[in-house]
């Protein structure tokens, strides 16, 4: 049989919708689930295949052993009910073979779908119903719930939550269409499209950019979704402004009609605005233009908020805001933005980054206290680098400014300068280094002040910037642990290197990120020579050997001592690859050969104690060879656990 | 309504607005006497929404947030502005439909707009209370927030409240196709510049440039001990604890929050005091929310 349900609320929040449609998709309806859609004010599932009677099933009930008597199993049967002579003797024990006649599916689903329904888990919900069945020990759900259809063939399953009955009664849009329409399953979605509810989200997207398309809109992935999700009925419609507006930086234009008022953005050329927007209506049209002139006069009024804030904060340059910054708190317990902008500086000072740089870091967070910025606050960093160059810094300044909160996650770019890219440095690693010392470190998925996103934020500019900072005088402690956890990461899931390698080369201490990165490849380079896995294994042997005698300098030998054969041929070979700083390919190639001969023919660990400390310091020797590139033992070859 | 027909002064689009929830059960209160930041703030929502007996009232609140004001040069932010609020405790199954109603009443054919529901959670660290929500958006314009509370004073509800605010400038710019507010109707053949200008300008220059921050902060001390003093008193085993003047003692609070706003919009708090004071504010009304309550059961 077929299965409908739809659950009807109050608007939920659009960012919501798609996480709560893929818990919808897992509820067992007994049947196979063809489908879950939503819209703002409904969740709904259909389904097919729902049996109208679940089978017959036998349930076998152990009982007593025989050895307990009759007694024993007449007291078992009456408390399952039924006469002694029911049971059954099987091997050494009673045995009841119980019936369990089929249920109606229509039942269980009356009996379920309540607790399913309530068990949808929300980011932060809420309770609606009040006194003794409701309050906090009441229902809770995202917003309240104010129908439900729920249909099993032309019959409606029966339940109830928080007052409401199931029933086959939908409703349409709430200005178009009616609030009262019964339904079944086969006219549902046509029902719901005459009362202006297009049910499938897919539709109502790809009718939004259709039409957006049309009207000139540069579709933002991002904005196309939650306007899917805000509309039942979405209609596109095109609203101009005075190109006099487009005085005002782009940046700010562009917030204000994504951010503040969800309208695309027009381009009259790539990267340059036209005066116009479009808008996406929850509705079927605007035939005497009253929504295009609503929204023309409150995108008006914004832009004027937009152009007098810009004039008012020109009165006061961003140089002499950063007094101001001892009044706007960076974080309780760190103080102000004028304490951070201070050190701030001071860490572009150890990084030489020079005048422009530290110009730079002084003034980055001037524009917090800028009235662009209380109202627009995403354009933090961004306004200010505007502001900047408007009043004459120079441009290595402004755009160092402009791009100091950058990169903003794992795909944003990083800063295009090399001051920006200090200056964001700086500013991350302010964050991170205070935060770790007052001990606010991201545990699971708690990560309030988004370290991990700062961290990872280093990583990246470290990884890009050509300048090479030392790993470890920039990262102290438990902050240089997180830091290497970023950083393998980084070289495991962004650039691709395989986790053994990764360790080997990260089990040195790491210097520069950009160091390991040329370790790594030449770890690549090497692992696809034909030498490469008996080298490892050599490698292996030197180190276990090394470990077992508690070998760990290197001696000085006379090398006039050596035995000729494979131990002087070890020790030649190795003291000319050195001499001429030979290549790590060459090394292996050379070595390889004759380190296989040398464990074939020679016994390192002698009695004599003068031939043993000279071989043992003569692999010590051919280790280091290896060993300034990577941790060997910690690659894996074929055959081997990892 | 005729096409041609004048649209309706600020005062007209208040009458019908108050007609209309009178109609659906509410008390219309006057304003309340004492500054607030918002209509959320007087004993009207604030104590009323606690307890359990069910309670309706609108009534148009002037809010004051002296750190919006703007001298009377920006066309739509007022230092202080008019806000319908009512309360329906509990909410009505039909309470976002009584909602529209109201918007339809002030002659909004929405069949012709654009209304959306847009998620909205509200939250006041000063009062010990949140809710959940919208904004509710008109052709792009934020007519109005929607809550449902959850808590208040710091306590879990009975009843659980709808909360709808207008912001009544707004609406009625809206209506009459103003750019600025001060360019609208407040009644036939008066402006709100008429009647609001000097408020605006004079207070923006006496909450930016005048305010004594030493005496507004002697002030907070004085009314917050006062508030504390009573709180003090309060016996909740006693016979007469009925005349317990909780009221008053939520002055106190009322006054020490807006000292709070006015000291703020000076500069003079701190970065590391305003978590504090903050703190301090919340403690008084959480301490009268707790006696209300207690008086109600």
């Amino acid at each position: 049989m077929n299965f409908l349900l739809e659950i009807g609320t109050e608007e939920i929040p659009h960012w919501m919708i798609p996480g709560a449609l893929a818990q919808l998709a897992k509820f067992d309806v007994l049947g196979e689930v063809l489908s879950v859609d939503a819209t703002p004010r409904r969740l709904v599932l259909r389904a097919t295949n729902v049996p109208e009677r679940t089978p017959e099933d036998q349930l076998i009930v152990k009982g007593p052993p025989i050895s307990a008597g009759e007694k024993a199993a007449a007291g078992f049967a009456k408390k399952q009910g039924v006469e002694l002579s029911a049971m059954q003797r099987v091997g050494d024990y009673y045995e009841l073979r119980k019936l369990v006649p089929g249920r109606r599916g229509i039942e269980i689903l009356a009996e379920s779908l309540a607790a399913a329904i309530l068990g949808i888990q929300w980011p932060k919900t809420m309770y609606w119903v009040g006194g003794q069945s409701g309050g906090k020990s009441g229902p809770r759900f995202i917003r309240p719930i104010r129908w439900i259809v729920a249909l099993l063939g032309d019959e409606v399953i029966p339940f109830e939550i928080a007052g409401v009955k199931s029933g086959n009664i939908t409703r349409g849009h709430r200005q178009l269409g009616s609030s009262s329409i019964p339904v079944t399953i086969k006219n549902y979605e046509s029902e719901l499209r005459k009362n202006f509810v297009i049910l499938s989200s897919d539709e109502r997207r790809k009718k939004i950019e259709s039409e957006a398309k049309t009207l000139g809109a540069n579709i933002d992935a991002d904005l196309l979704e939650t306007l899917t999700f805000i509309t039942e009925f979405p209609t596109a419609i095109r609203g101009n402004f005075d190109s006099s507006y487009l005085g005002l930086p782009a940046e700010v234009l562009t917030t204000v009609m994504k951010h503040h008022q969800k309208y695309f953005s027009v381009e009259s050329a790539p990267g340059k605005l036209a005066p116009y927007f479009v808008a996406v209506m929850n509705s079927s049209g605007d035939p005497d233009g009253l929504v295009k002139h609503g929204n023309e006069r409150v995108l008006r009024a914004r832009f004027n908020d937009a152009r007098f804030f810009w004039d008012v904060d020109q009165q006061k340059p961003l140089a002499d805001r950063v007094e101001d910054l001892a009044k706007v708190t960076f974080h309780v317990k760190l103080g102000s933005y004028l304490e951070k902008t201070n050190r701030v500086v001071a860490i572009v000072k150890e990084l030489n980054g020079g005048p422009d740089a530290e110009r730079a870091a002084l003034l980055s967070k001037a524009d917090l206290t800028t009235e662009m910025v209380k109202e627009f606050t995403d354009l933090q960093g961004v306004v200010g680098g505007l502001y900047a160059k408007a009043q004459g810094e120079s441009a290595a300044v402004s755009r160092a400014i402009y791009d100091h909160y950058k990169p903003l996650s794992m795909d944003d770019s990083i800063p295009e300068t090399r001051e920006g890219q200090i200056v964001a440095l700086a500013d991350k690693l302010d964050t991170l280094r205070e935060c770790f010392r007052i001990g606010m470190v991201p545990t699971g998925s708690k990560d309030p002040f988004a370290l991990r996103r700062a961290a990872q934020g280093v990583v990246k500019i470290l990884a890009g910037t050509p300048i090479d900072y030392n790993f470890l005088n920039l990262f102290e402690g438990d902050l240089r642990n997180f830091m290497l956890e970023r950083v393998e990461y980084y070289l495991r899931d962004v650039c691709g290197y395989r986790y053994d390698e990764v360790s080997a080369v990260l089990a040195n201490p790491l210097v520069t990120l950009d160091r390991a990165r040329v370790h790594l490849d030449k770890v690549v380079q090497l692992r696809s020579a034909p030498e490469f896995e008996s080298l490892v294994r050599s490698y292996k042997r030197i180190d276990h050997i090394l470990k077992q005698e508690y070998f760990a300098q290197g001696t000085p030998f006379d090398f006039l001592l050596l035995e000729p054969g494979p131990e002087m041929d070890l020790h030649d070979a190795y003291m000319a690859l050195s001499g001429r700083g030979a290549t790590i390919e060459e090394a292996a190639a050379t070595l390889r050969p004759l380190l296989d001969t040398f464990f074939e023919k020679v016994m390192v660990v002698v009695p004599d104690e003068r031939v043993r400390l000279r071989r043992l310091a003569l692999l010590y020797n051919v280790q280091k060879a290896f060993s300034w590139l990577a941790d060997f033992t910690k690659l894996v070859i074929a055959g081997e656990q990892k | 309504m005729s096409s041609v027909q004048k649209p309706d002064s600020f005062q007209e689009t208040v009458f019908k607005l108050k007609r209309y929830w009178a109609d659906r059960g509410a008390i219309i209160q006057e304003p309340y006497d004492i500054e607030v930041g918002a209509g959320t703030m007087c004993p009207e929502t604030f104590l009323r929404v606690l307890g359990p007996k069910p309670y309706r009232v609108a009534y148009v609140q002037p809010s004051r947030r002296p750190a919006d004001g703007r001298y009377g040069e920006n066309p739509n932010r007022l230092y202080k502005h008019q806000q319908l609020q009512v309360i329906l405790k509990p909410s009505p199954d039909d309470v976002i439909d009584q909602y529209l109603g109201s918007i339809e009443a002030i002659g909004i054919d929405l069949k012709k707009h654009d209304i959306k529901f847009e998620e909205d959670n509200w939250e006041a660290p000063t009062l010990g209370a949140w809710g959940i929500g919208w904004q509710v958006m008109l052709d792009g314009l934020e007519i109005s927030q929607f809550t449902y509370f959850q808590q208040c004073g710091g306590m879990d509800l009975d009843l659980v409240p709808a909360e709808l605010t207008y912001g009544l400038e707004r609406l009625s710019a809206f209506l009459q196709g103003a750019d600025s507010v001060y360019d609208m109707d407040w009644a036939p053949g008066v402006r709100y510049r008429d009647v609001r200008f000097a408020d605006e300008l004079q207070s923006s220059v006496y909450n930016f440039e005048m305010a004594d921050v030493d005496r507004l902060r002697r002030l907070f001390d004085e009314y917050e001990a006062e508030c504390k003093r009573l709180l003090g008193l309060y016996d909740e085993k006693s016979a007469k604890k009925q005349r317990f003047p909780v009221l008053p003692a939520y002055e106190q609070v009322l006054k020490c929050s807006h000292l709070f706003n006015l000291l703020d919009a000076r500069g003079a708090i701190s970065v590391t005091e305003r978590v504090g004071v903050i703190k301090r504010v919340r403690d008084l009304a959480v301490g009268v929310a707790k006696i209300w309550a207690d008086q109600q059961a």
